[in-house]
């Protein structure tokens, strides 16, 4: 089970509650009986080996690859995450590491892709309110390295174009972000930008889980890390209160040990 | 909040802050963003060289018979580039207007149907086959390449078939060959410009007005001024030259209209954003919840119904029907038009007007060489020369905008 050392950040009744979550792919078992709770204006990093089920887990909750398993309960009260739909509609956005974006549009429409702005009987496009609306919208992220919304989302840079992803998560007014690996292709500069960006979020009273692989990052924004092993929660971090060391060790199971196989990795 | 604010970073769009300056609208150009500015460039120059060639080019008459012979295959092109902008192709475009025409002359003509009737038949044949090949595109995941090249194959035995043994049907004089050989009045040519004039005026500065109601920033006033002034003249000239001959013929009002109409379509509505996005990423646009097989489908069907209504104005110009009709170079002619003309074979970039820039282009060349007197070998040899021009161009621009980041 969970090695925690059960930070107070956010207080109170957890904003997301996952219980026992378990998916299974054939004979391959992602995720085996994971815990984790959220709370508003709490960002987690969810950090982990490759294949110890990150992805699994935050598509279980997005609903696109639901749980075989285990009971959600969204602000206290038990809920369904078997589709897409369920998770947009309590309010849980997901930014996957593709983006997803049109390069051949400009930002305000890739903002309001699918959500556009109409007036005339949904038919006809409002650009100006589509506009507006995406100047304020970057405004409240803090996005200041976009000087026109009007530019092709082909002529940004990376960062630019995940700082527009997060944003457009955001039209739908959700509590709760999934982020995937948001620095993972970035630079220096633009990765303190996106850093900015989930510090934001977490300002605005958002719940915010982000997979990483680069502790640094984690660090820097994160209240907690969740360590995945091998399926399993190795442990969840006050980061305020844990070292580096600590949570390298969680990641490849030098220290606690949840394993079930002896250990093949090389510790640290 | 404010304390936490990250550093404003210089970044590599200088581009968007100054719209008037000179080597910023080069480097657009060259990037392709403004197409249309680089064919009516290519337009002037072709015109010159004709002119020069031969001084009737330029004359009233043959540019009064240009536009006859181009209505036919720009409102086919219309089709075309929203097949394009989805990023698929449309094969069966040309033979799709023959088979259409031929339906059309033989409820008309054999059958004695009314010829409205004729001509929304000829239209429903259209969409019928869209539809069917669409929904083989979309059901199946058959690239629309090979289902339409299917259908080039197909209809075109269709086409055979419904003609019969005569293989030739003339079509009497009657509202479908009104469609071409009706001339407006010059007063009424002058009303229908000034309108066109107004009405563009009217939107141009509507828009701005309602930008700049909400605080948005606008283009500098003279920027508006520009854009109105140049529209203003080119009607102006069209009208002056069409005056000049027969008057403005009512197969260009038709054309200009579905030009403006399908403009609006793709520009202002939330369907023909959805077409721009399915063409430029779909699994993104899957992903924001658009449906893009119904965006595909639609989209077939109204390529196929426009190839039908320029098989219409194409038999009404020709007064007959025949085996020939929506053969040939037309199928090549009508998707050369638009990508010459800036709209992308690759998906996700164009513009409606393309359809009758490009038709313009091609149009000119022909009309020019037939002027000329120039032998059909050398005449193959040059369009294939300019298509393969304008493809490069495309492709070219696609790079330099792919490294422009």
């Amino acid at each position: 089970m969970t090695q925690s050392s059960s930070p107070k950040t956010g207080g109170g009744e957890p904003l997301l509650a996952l219980k026992g979550f378990t998916k299974s792919f054939g004979p391959v078992e992602a995720l085996k009986g994971v815990d984790l709770e959220l709370h508003a204006g709490e960002v987690i990093g969810l950090v982990g080996d490759n294949g110890a089920g990150k992805s699994t887990l935050v598509k279980a909750i997005a609903g696109v690859q639901p749980a075989d398993t285990g009971d959600a309960f969204f602000q206290g009260q038990p809920v369904s995450l078997s589709s897409p739909q369920d998770a947009t509609t309590l309010g849980i956005a997901t930014v996957y590491q593709d983006l997803a974006l049109c390069e051949n549009l400009d930002i305000v429409a890739n903002l309001f892709l699918g959500q556009e702005a109409s007036n005339g009987g949904h038919v006809v496009l409002d650009e100006t309110s589509m506009e507006q609306k995406s100047m304020e919208l970057l405004g409240t992220l803090g996005v200041t390295t976009i000087r026109s919304v009007r530019t092709d989302v082909e002529l940004l840079s990376g960062g630019q174009r995940q700082a527009v992803a997060i944003a457009r998560s955001m039209l739908g007014e959700p509590k709760i972000v999934l982020l995937d690996e948001p620095t993972a292709a970035l630079g220096v500069v633009q990765t303190r930008q996106i850093l900015e960006l989930i510090k934001r979020l977490k300002e605005q009273g958002l719940g915010v889980i982000v997979i990483s692989h680069n502790l640094a990052d984690v660090f820097q924004v994160a209240d907690k890390a969740a360590v995945l092993r091998l399926g399993r929660m190795a442990g969840m971090f006050d980061i305020g209160r844990s070292s580096q060391e600590e949570i390298v060790a969680a990641i490849t199971g030098a220290e606690f040990g949840t394993d079930e196989r002896p250990t093949e990795e090389t510790p640290l | 909040m404010s304390t936490t604010a990250p550093a404003p970073i210089p970044q590599a769009i200088e581009d968007e802050q100054k719209p008037f300056s000179v080597t910023a609208a080069l480097r657009r150009l060259a990037r392709g963003e403004l197409a249309s500015v680089r064919v009516l460039l290519g337009i002037a120059v072709i015109w010159t060289i004709f002119q020069i060639a031969n001084d009737r080019f330029l004359s009233a008459v043959n540019l009064s018979n240009l536009t006859l012979q181009i209505a036919a295959v720009a409102t086919i092109s219309i089709g075309v580039v929203l097949v394009l902008l989805l990023g698929e192709i449309d094969l069966s475009v040309g033979v799709v207007s023959g088979l259409a025409a031929s339906v059309m002359a033989v409820l008309s003509v054999q059958h004695g149907w009314p010829p409205v009737i004729a001509i929304l038949a000829a239209l429903a044949v259209g969409a019928a086959i869209g539809l069917f090949q669409g929904f083989v595109i979309t059901a199946f995941g058959i690239p629309s390449f090979v289902v339409t090249l299917a259908g080039l194959l197909g209809w075109q035995g269709a086409l055979l078939w419904v003609l019969g043994d005569t293989g030739s049907i003339n079509l009497p004089p009657n509202i479908i060959t009104d469609l071409t050989s009706t001339f407006f009045d010059p007063a009424v040519g002058w009303i229908l410009g000034i309108a066109g004039i107004v009405a563009y005026a009217g939107s141009v500065l509507m828009a701005r007005r309602r930008r700049e109601s909400t605080g948005l920033g606008v283009e500098p006033f003279g920027g508006a001024v520009a854009r109105i002034v140049l529209v203003a003249a080119a009607i102006v000239a069209a009208v002056v030259i069409l005056n000049a001959d027969r008057g403005v013929p009512l197969a260009a009002v038709i054309v200009i209209v579905l030009m403006i109409a399908f403009t609006f379509v793709t520009e202002r509505t939330r369907y023909g954003r959805h077409i721009f996005a399915v063409g430029g990423n779909a699994e993104a646009a899957r992903r924001a919840g658009i449906r893009i097989r119904r965006i595909r489908l639609s989209v077939f069907v109204i390529a196929s119904t426009l190839a039908a209504a320029g098989g219409v104005l194409a038999a009404s110009r020709l007064l007959s029907v025949n085996q020939q009709s929506g053969g040939q170079d037309l199928l090549l002619l009508a998707i050369a038009g638009p990508v010459v003309a800036g709209t992308s074979l690759f998906g996700g970039r164009g513009f409606v007007w393309s359809a009758l820039l490009g038709a313009i282009v091609i149009g000119s060349i022909s009309n020019g060489m037939d002027l000329l007197g120039l032998d059909s070998d050398v005449k193959f040899m040059i369009t294939g020369a300019v298509l393969l021009a304008a493809v490069t161009i495309d492709a070219a621009t696609r790079l330099r905008r792919q490294s422009a980041r």
